[in-house]
């Protein structure tokens, strides 16, 4: 190739990055062959402790993945093709997104859903967008029962001056104060664009959605879900409650803990709100011999057409997580997740009685799905004594709700279909024996 | 057993066949046996009011229908695992299949991110040098890995951005400058992060133009944004005055790192003056591009910033490595996601990073780079060339001349490349060049695959004089012809019905 330019070196093509710019020599480690390089990955992969019974949740979930998903991510034909821009040979990737679409719509009973979020909590942060834009109001209300890290996020994407978030209190059942929240609607701190609790909520505790909702539209505000997907196998959808969006997390389908991420942001809405919704769309069309076929779609909305005018600067779209969310969907089926949900909370009884058996009662009266706040005196020792035991009970709620005195000597504990009732009376009897 | 036949699922003579939907594959009763059924009782601490009325209405299937679905939903696909996609400004390299192995390890994959730092040592070790490798290579400080994406990378730096000037009590600097060249990201991140966006014309070499940057520079300007090497694919001739005029002026500079791919050793942003880039991993770095996503977009900065990257960064002390606890940096700026983020993509780019060294890492974009001037100089026998060389990583072609003279537009060229067995260049992006190509082969590729693609392109501009209408018509060799995007777009079709 060199030959072909009438160049000798490779340098010359270089040669316009300014001298005084050439970088020195990079300073990194040696490079390895494959054989030393999977040895240095599998020893700092066998280095992270994943053998503990864990309790711990917290938005994010163990559940069992069926083989075929992995089986089907795995596949290069996938994984290896990029943003379905040439729909004539994206079809896969384009007709998987559709009917990502069409399950989280079944799921959640929103019609509009968009895969393009990269996890629970930015697709919470864009339906706080979402819900300004739609408005033209400046102030979100959310509960302090969303998840922290979510809140958090959603914080610094408001970040400009003129957006402000303000908190709802919960009450000592646990959920969301509904008379603060109508009391904050009404308040002179300006019109409110959008509302937000979680169901389950951060104490895994169930809200009065259906209210919570009635007040939000009462006062012209959006009303906005955030949900687990697999608890809406058995709980009212958001559809069926009234809300205008919904946000959540899709790790629990199908895509596995990994410390942090890849991960699934559900965002869905309704008819109304079609146009507001940020990200990719997938729709159905014809080519024209009149096949079905499917494209993406309501492109006027995004960056690369609209510029600083798009409803989000969002490029990717997470189709490789939607993948497995579809993978998962299908394999399980309606009643598979069902019995997943189901098992859970069956499970999750299981725990409640048996740490209340050894002095761990719940913290709050509000009922539940699969997770729960119990309260165990000197919980974060207690925490680290049952870790080097081998148990990873739940979370310390001090470490999300550092002033709360309801909740300092709490600990945040869940169970799935993965959680065994040995786990539980294991966990049970350690705990007995470390709070004795 | 008989399955009814779906509709619209005809195949059009050999190759792979468009495929039903799920819900059209869908019957009752099958499925199941995936997990224990739960007791009957399992569900009596939830009250009527709260449970799901509305049937779950989704599709019932074996597990072998599923199998069959989606693999042969995956032979409707073009990708890099199949063959040449010079995807421009997408960096679609081969993704090597060890990293793969690596992120699905189970001690990588099973750990929860909130799981106490004693638990995570492996990954926190794997963190904390990823964080000090890319700081190396973008000439930087100190990295935060949490950004998701390029374009989360963005709207982080010019948060970092704004709590600097605020910091200094500069609060009226809300101007964020881009080339017209820029992606669409970079405006877009401005407006999400509240501030204005001020669009700068380039210059006729494609450059910024230095003068139209003065003029535009003052006390409201927070930050530049530039992409070195252009969305061109051109070093920036005049990036020591850029950066120059941009401080002069009391703003910072902001690089999208979306272009590493062609300056890797040669070119570190941070020693040039930049104060805060990101890097796409999913880029420069190998990991795939998942039909859209999952990527990542780490971002990197300079002394004066590392105050306000997001946390929690991991740190090493002597009880090894952590996340750093709340309010250890007062002034980070808030999350931009949960947890630590997309760590499964670290993974992978930590091993291309072992892999191939500080030499591999050079090699890599003088690989890149020369294959893109040698696919410059074949594409030129048959393209315009609208800017003069050498190139990086990618470079821009029009087919200008193609249209006026024959009506074939880029467009048309790029469906054809379809039927050539190539997947297209980026088309009509960037803006600002006529019936744009922009042709990205990057380093993997050999020497017959870029000459293979230079004689279909050249093919196609002959056929073009010759036979124009066979040029619009394609693809004839794809599963589907050319789509009705007008009546998608006018009609929105986003999901099956749940009727059934």
């Amino acid at each position: 190739m060199l030959g072909a330019l009438g160049i000798d070196s490779v340098d010359v093509l270089f040669e316009d990055i300014p001298a005084a710019m050439r970088a020195r020599d990079l300073d990194l480690p040696d490079a390895l062959t494959e054989l030393e390089l999977a040895a240095r990955l599998s020893e700092l992969a066998s280095r992270n402790r994943v053998d503990l019974d864990s309790f711990l949740g917290a938005g994010v979930y163990h559940h069992y993945i069926p083989a075929a998903v992995d089986q089907i991510v795995s596949r290069g034909e996938f994984y290896t093709a990029y943003t379905p821009y040439q729909p004539e040979i994206s079809q896969g990737t384009l007709q998987t997104i559709y009917e990502y679409q069409s399950l989280i719509a079944e799921l959640t009973g929103l019609p509009v859903v968009s895969a393009s979020h990269y996890d629970g909590a930015a697709a919470t942060a864009e339906a706080a967008l979402m819900a300004v834009r739609a408005t033209g109001r400046e102030r979100i209300l959310a509960s302090r029962a969303i998840h922290r890290q979510y809140l958090d996020v959603t914080r610094t994407y408001l970040g400009d001056a003129t957006l402000r978030l303000d908190e709802l209190p919960t009450g000592p059942d646990g959920v969301t104060d509904l008379a603060a929240l109508e009391t904050a609607l009404l308040s002179d701190a300006g019109p409110v664009a959008g509302v937000i609790l979680g169901q389950p909520n951060a104490f895994g505790v169930l809200e009065s959605m259906t209210d919570a909702a009635g007040l939000a539209h009462r006062a012209g505000a959006l009303f906005i879900a955030v949900i687990e997907p697999i608890s809406l196998a058995v709980l009212s959808t958001p559809g069926e409650y009234g809300a205008d969006i919904c946000a959540g997390e899709g790790q629990p389908l199908g895509i596995a803990p990994q410390y942090g991420g890849p991960y699934l942001g559900i965002l869905a809405t309704t008819e109304a709100l079609m146009r507001q919704i940020p990200g990719r769309l997938v729709g159905e069309t014809r080519d024209l011999d009149g096949r079905r076929a499917f494209v993406m779609t309501l492109r006027a909305r995004e960056q690369d057409i609209r510029r600083e005018k798009a409803a989000s600067n969002i490029c990717t779209n997470q189709a490789l997580c939607a993948l497995a969310a579809t993978t998962y969907l299908a394999t399980i089926g309606p009643h598979g997740l069902r019995d997943v949900a189901a098992l859970g909370a069956a499970r999750a009884r299981e725990l409640e009685r048996a740490l209340e058996a050894v002095g761990a009662p719940r913290i709050h009266a509000g009922s539940y799905l699969n997770e729960f706040c119990v309260r165990v005196p000197h919980a974060q020792q207690v925490h680290q004594a049952l870790l080097d035991r081998g148990i990873l009970a739940g979370l310390p709620l001090a470490r999300w709700y550092p002033d709360d005195a309801q909740l300092s000597d709490g600990l945040l504990v869940c169970a799935t279909e993965t959680t065994t009732l040995g786990q539980i009376e294991r966990f049970a009897a350690t705990l007995r024996e470390v709070m004795a | 057993m008989t399955i009814d036949a779906p509709p619209a699922a005809t195949a059009r003579g050999a190759g792979p066949a468009l495929q039903p939907t799920l819900a059209e594959l869908s019957r009752p009763g099958r499925g199941g046996g995936k997990v224990p059924h739960p007791p009957s009782d399992a569900l009596d601490g939830i009250p009527t009011e709260l449970r799901r009325a509305s049937p779950l209405g989704l599709p019932e299937l074996n597990e072998p229908a599923v199998i069959r679905h989606f693999v042969n939903l995956s032979q409707l696909n073009y990708s890099v695992d199949a063959g040449f996609y010079p995807l421009g400004s997408c960096t679609m390299k081969f993704n090597p299949k060890v990293n793969e192995w690596a992120a699905r390890l189970h001690g990588f994959t099973q750990l929860h991110p909130l799981s106490p730092d004693q638990l995570a040592q492996g990954t926190l070790e794997l963190m904390f040098d990823l964080q000090s490798e890319l700081a190396e290579i973008g000439g930087m400080t100190a990295v935060s890995l949490q950004p998701a994406a390029g374009a989360q990378g963005e709207l982080t730096g010019i948060l970092m951005i704004r709590a600097y000037h605020q910091a200094r009590g500069d609060d009226d600097r809300r101007d964020v400058i881009v080339p017209d060249s820029s992606h669409g990201t970079n405006p877009a991140t401005a407006s999400m992060a509240g501030a204005r966006t001020v669009t700068v014309r380039s210059a006729p070499d494609g450059g910024v133009d230095l003068e139209v940057l003065r003029r535009a520079l003052g006390p409201t300007t927070a930050a530049v944004m530039l992409t070195n090497p252009s969305t061109l694919g051109l070093f920036e001739r005049r990036i020591e005055a850029l950066l120059e005029a941009v401080h002069q002026a009391g703003a910072l500079a902001y690089m999208d790192g979306a272009n590493m791919n062609a300056v890797l050793g040669r070119f570190r942003p941070g020693d040039a003056g930049f104060d805060v880039m990101h890097l796409n991993l999913h880029k420069t770095f190998s990991t795939p591009h998942g039909g859209g996503g999952p990527g990542a977009g780490p971002v990197a900065c300079a002394d004066r910033l590392a105050a306000y990257l997001p946390g929690p960064l991991v740190v090493r002390d002597e009880a090894g490595y952590r996340l750093e606890r709340p309010g250890e940096r007062p002034t980070a700026i808030g999350r931009v996601r949960a947890y630590q983020g997309n760590v499964g993509v670290l993974v992978r780019a930590y091993a291309y990073l072992r892999a191939h060294g500080a030499a591999g890492l050079r090699e890599v974009s003088e690989d890149a780079v020369l294959a893109a001037n040698y696919l410059r100089a074949r594409i030129g026998e048959g393209y315009q060339l609208p800017f003069g060389g050498p190139c990086k990583h990618e470079f821009v072609a029009s087919a200008s001349a193609l249209r006026r003279d024959t009506g074939v537009r880029t467009l048309d060229v790029a469906k054809r490349l379809i039927d050539h067995g190539f997947h297209p260049p980026t088309i009509y992006f960037p803006l600002i060049v006529d019936e744009c190509l922009l042709i990205e082969p990057t380093e993997t590729e050999s020497v017959d695959t870029l000459d293979a693609f230079a004689e279909a392109m050249l093919a196609i501009a002959r056929e073009a004089y010759e036979d124009p209408d066979r040029v619009k018509a394609a693809p004839s060799s794809a599963p589907v012809r050319r789509l009705d995007e007008a009546s998608a777009a006018r009609q929105p079709r986003l999901r099956w019905s749940s009727a059934r």
